[in-house]
């Protein structure tokens, strides 16, 4: 009686739970709908040093990280101050400064309609997946003021500088519409062929993940001993109950 | 060495005499029924919860800066520039909604065995009220990192008491000190937050459990160790089913301790944000009067509640009656113990129209949630395919809300007209787990 | 009611376990929270090594950097100064600055002149008795807290007074000298606050 008790509330609370899991991804996935797999992850870090890069020499230019420092990404990238400072810090930022790009405000304002967004927790704020597939997104749009357009993020004020990694990108618009994408195809090879520029931009994403949650690395470091300690106490706890409770009948 | 101990033993028992029997009212000799099973941890987790929201949420006072031009820097810089302050802040966020998870099932314990009838109704009013200044407090700490979702969720919120009749806006302009949630607002929300809140909460707290050690706990038997035979092997006036909470239960309840701390730690670790349910993503980005979030929705311990808002139309020209719902769904708890007339406490020999009903009412409520979640409006095309999606929703979320209330008026009549065929209640609890 | 012999040794043995197993658990939760307290990285960002030129202090002048939050007191000292300090040996604490203030500065500045270059004096200016930030007074004149004035810094909270060295007089309240930071000369008129020279440690 009592077994069949317990198993009863034991699978009401694993239902609720896995009903509550299972909610929760289907909302994730349907969310972004068409968005490609990023493949980033904090833990690659030769492919955080590379996203590092890429992102100073291509994106600096206009984006802050503003609560990001110099001397942390090179803590946390494995870098030395040298290769901190020579090689991606070119805003003359001090090395314990955090990233603050050169452009001034009101400029970018004048000649992109807004200022560029700072970057810091983009991928907080919009995920990996979004980010690299925006990345991936650009296409030349003769409508548009700057000659560029987005399939994830409509008029982006934003002209593609990497353009020249990629290639030009031209759409191709659904049948009997004007402005929904079908398909994207290079139509002009850049540097890159596009494994290469794929990877670069996992890269970059990594590096942006990085960027919104540079805790990401020490807590899941930390994570597995504290599990594992906790479970050691849980079980010494489980027999001390156990011992007690042969005193009651 | 031992002498010293019993020195210091006896110099204390000499200038507080009532120490002792203090400790031994509601540790050593606070005879709890040998018989509590799973359900019968989430009282002391919820405490093991409200001690770790109020050490973190201490230690984020300390670096986090009340203004809107500085809240969200402020947290930003907990997260990255302040020693292992990312973990506090994790702990604090994950405990917030560990709080709700475990209080939760605190609450559907009660229903289930019956906890909160006769003698217990004072011990479910109080803890009815913490449940309802949990709620204030959750809100308020919600609204402090300033994200856009803090803001937007603020702004929904608070116009909730817009809909009173003839003085909502003015009480709206009240609350927020200005016209929109600003600085005012935050300085306000976080003095509550961090100080009157918590006090209220711990006092009402303590309340709760001398209220319960008065009268005693109730079991999964719902069967009164009080009324039954006396005579244990560690007191024989004492009540025959009952064990010494300490040593028994606090070596029991470290056990459930443990299994928190666990599931607790791998949540803090490895999904802080929890999908974007415990911290939600756009509240990276700072709160922003011009932009309101593409899914604008609360937290998701208040979405069963703030579904039922948006499931009550409006009529005669207010919108009053679906915040009066929402309130209503909280406040018509505090009458449950007048509405259920039944003398059987226990579910396990209760009537099947009620062990229904109160599956429904969980099916509702979660069901509620699933709609304030957006999790039907997610499901329904899946589903269904191309439907009109509002009024689907509107259909099952106001089946849902009907479900809901309407438990307690079938409680009433199902055991006021003695409708219930309960079984039997045995003399002594049935064995323990 | 079978009244069972209890295994009183596994019983303890198991509360000991359980008890110190918790305990580090308890202490080792407490670490993440003491070192909250420890400077943030935005604090040491602030605490960085200054870069300051001397180029624009003149004889005899003045200039206060900010280091660490701590005022850093740069000066000029003139020949006249300079030339003062020996004459005060026997009214001050300590001055060879190996008694009470041997920790006051680095090695390399434990001379005369407590400095790199006798003329620029490099100095934490806080008073060593309860932390006020002593008044520079220069000049070499009979001053109302000491007729036989020759220049140095005078403390408006408790009157401790030191001399062009920032070494303390005796008959004040505060102890010893004022603190020189570590420092260096990147060039002939640029010094580094906060990093020891080369080679010194």
């Amino acid at each position: 009686m009592k077994q069949w008790y317990l198993s009863k509330s034991l699978l009401f609370l694993v239902a609720v739970t896995l009903g509550l899991l299972v909610g929760s991804f289907s909302v994730q996935a349907a969310e972004e709908p068409e968005l490609m797999s990023s493949g980033a992850s904090v833990r690659d870090q030769a492919s955080l040093q590379r996203g590092a890069k890429m992102f100073f020499n291509y994106c600096v230019g206009c984006h802050s990280l503003k609560y990001v420092r110099y001397s942390r990404i090179a803590q946390d990238l494995n870098l030395s101050e040298q290769d901190v400072m020579q090689n991606l810090n070119f805003t003359g930022g001090k090395f314990d400064d955090q990233v603050i790009s050169h452009m001034p405000a009101d400029m970018a304002t004048k000649w992109f309609g807004k200022a560029p967004p700072d970057l810091s927790l983009e991928v907080s704020a919009k995920g990996e997946d979004w980010v690299y597939t925006y990345l991936n997104s650009f296409y030349l749009d003769p409508h548009s003021p700057i000659g560029w357009n987005n399939t994830v993020l409509p008029n982006a004020a934003m002209p593609f500088p990497l353009a020249e990694l990629q290639g030009l990108q031209t759409a191709t618009m659904k049948p009997g519409t004007t402005d929904v994408v079908e398909k994207l195809e290079i139509s002009h090879p850049g540097t890159m062929t596009p494994a290469q520029y794929q990877q670069s931009m996992r890269d970059l994403t990594s590096f942006l993940q990085y960027a919104s949650e540079p805790a990401a690395l020490q807590r899941e470091h930390y994570g597995i001993w504290v599990v594992l300690f906790l479970a050691v106490f849980t079980f010494l706890a489980y027999l001390l109950n156990k011992e007690y409770w042969k005193d009651v009948h | 060495m031992a002498n010293v101990f019993s020195n210091i033993g006896d110099w204390v028992g000499e200038r507080a005499p009532g120490l002792a029997p203090f400790y031994r009212k509601h540790m050593s000799a606070y005879y709890a029924p040998k018989n509590f099973n799973l359900w019968y941890y989430f009282g002391v987790l919820a405490i093991v919860v409200l001690v770790n929201q109020i050490l973190t949420g201490i230690f984020l006072t300390m670096n986090y800066n009340p203004s809107a031009a500085g809240a969200f820097d402020s947290v930003q810089y907990i997260m990255r520039d302040v020693e292992w302050g990312w973990l506090i802040r994790y702990m604090h966020s994950t405990g917030a909604s560990l709080f709700f998870v475990v209080v939760f099932l605190h609450m559907f314990r009660g229903l289930m065995y019956g906890s909160y009838k006769k003698p217990r109704e004072m011990v479910w009013l109080l803890g009815m009220l913490i449940f309802l200044v949990l709620m204030a407090e959750a809100f308020m700490g919600y609204v402090l990192p300033w994200g856009n979702m803090s803001f937007w969720g603020a702004k929904v919120i608070i116009s909730l008491f817009g809909t009173i009749p003839f003085i909502g806006n003015t009480l709206v302009e009240w609350i927020m000190g200005d016209f929109l949630p600003a600085d005012s607002t935050l300085n306000r929300f976080f003095a509550l937050h961090v100080i009157a809140l918590p006090i209220v909460l711990l006092l009402l707290v303590v309340l709760h459990i001398f209220a319960l050690h008065e009268v005693g706990s109730n079991n999964p038997d719902g069967v009164d160790i009080k009324h039954g035979p006396k005579g244990n092997r560690w007191d024989a006036n004492k009540p025959a089913d009952g064990v010494p909470f300490h040593p028994y239960y606090t070596v029991h309840d470290l056990v459930g301790i443990g299994f928190l701390l666990m599931i607790a730690s791998f949540i803090i670790f490895f999904a802080p944000t929890f999908g974007g349910w415990f911290l939600e993503h756009d509240n990276s980005i700072m709160a922003n009067n011009l932009v309101t979030p593409a899914e604008i929705k609360p937290v998701w311990y208040f979405t069963p509640f703030y579904a039922i808002v948006r499931m009550v139309p409006s009529f005669f020209g207010t919108a009053v009656w679906g915040v009066l719902a929402m309130f209503g769904a909280i406040a018509v708890l505090f009458f449950l113990p007048w509405f259920d007339r039944g003398q059987v406490r226990s579910i396990r020999y209760r009537g099947t129209g009620y062990k229904v009903a109160l599956g429904l009412f969980v099916v509702a409520f979660l069901g509620l949630g699933a709609v304030g979640t957006g999790i039907t409006a997610e499901v329904i095309p899946k589903w269904f395919g191309n439907v009109d999606l509002t009024t689907w929703e509107n259909l099952f979320g106001r089946l849902m809300t009907i479900i809901y209330f309407g438990f307690f008026p079938f409680l009433w009549a199902y055991t006021h007209f003695g409708w219930e065929k309960t079984k039997p209640v045995p003399e002594r609890v049935t064995g323990h787990d | 009611m079978a009244n069972e012999v209890v295994d009183h040794g596994r019983r303890r043995f198991l509360t000991a376990a359980t008890a110190v197993v918790g305990g580090v658990g308890v202490v080792s939760v407490a670490v993440p929270f003491i070192k909250s307290w420890e400077p943030s990285a935005r604090a040491k960002a602030a605490g960085a090594p200054v870069t300051q030129s001397l180029a624009k202090i003149e004889s005899g002048q003045q200039l206060i950097v900010g280091w660490r939050s701590l005022p850093v007191f740069i000066v000029n000292r003139t020949k006249d100064q300079l030339a003062t300090l020996p004459t005060q040996d026997s009214r001050l604490v300590d001055p060879k600055s190996d008694g009470a203030s041997a920790q006051q500065q680095p090695k390399y500045a434990q001379n005369e002149a407590r400095s790199i270059k006798p003329e620029w004096l490099v100095m934490v200016g806080i008073c060593t008795h309860l932390g006020c930030v002593p008044g520079y007074v220069g000049e070499m004149k009979p001053e109302p807290f000491d007729p036989n004035w020759k220049g140095g810094y005078y403390c408006p909270c408790h009157h401790s007074r030191y001399d062009m060295a920032g070494r303390v007089y005796q008959g004040v309240p505060a102890p010893k000298n004022m603190q020189i930071p570590p420092y260096h000369f990147i060039d002939d008129m640029t010094i580094q606050i906060g990093v020891d020279p080369k080679g010194a440690a």
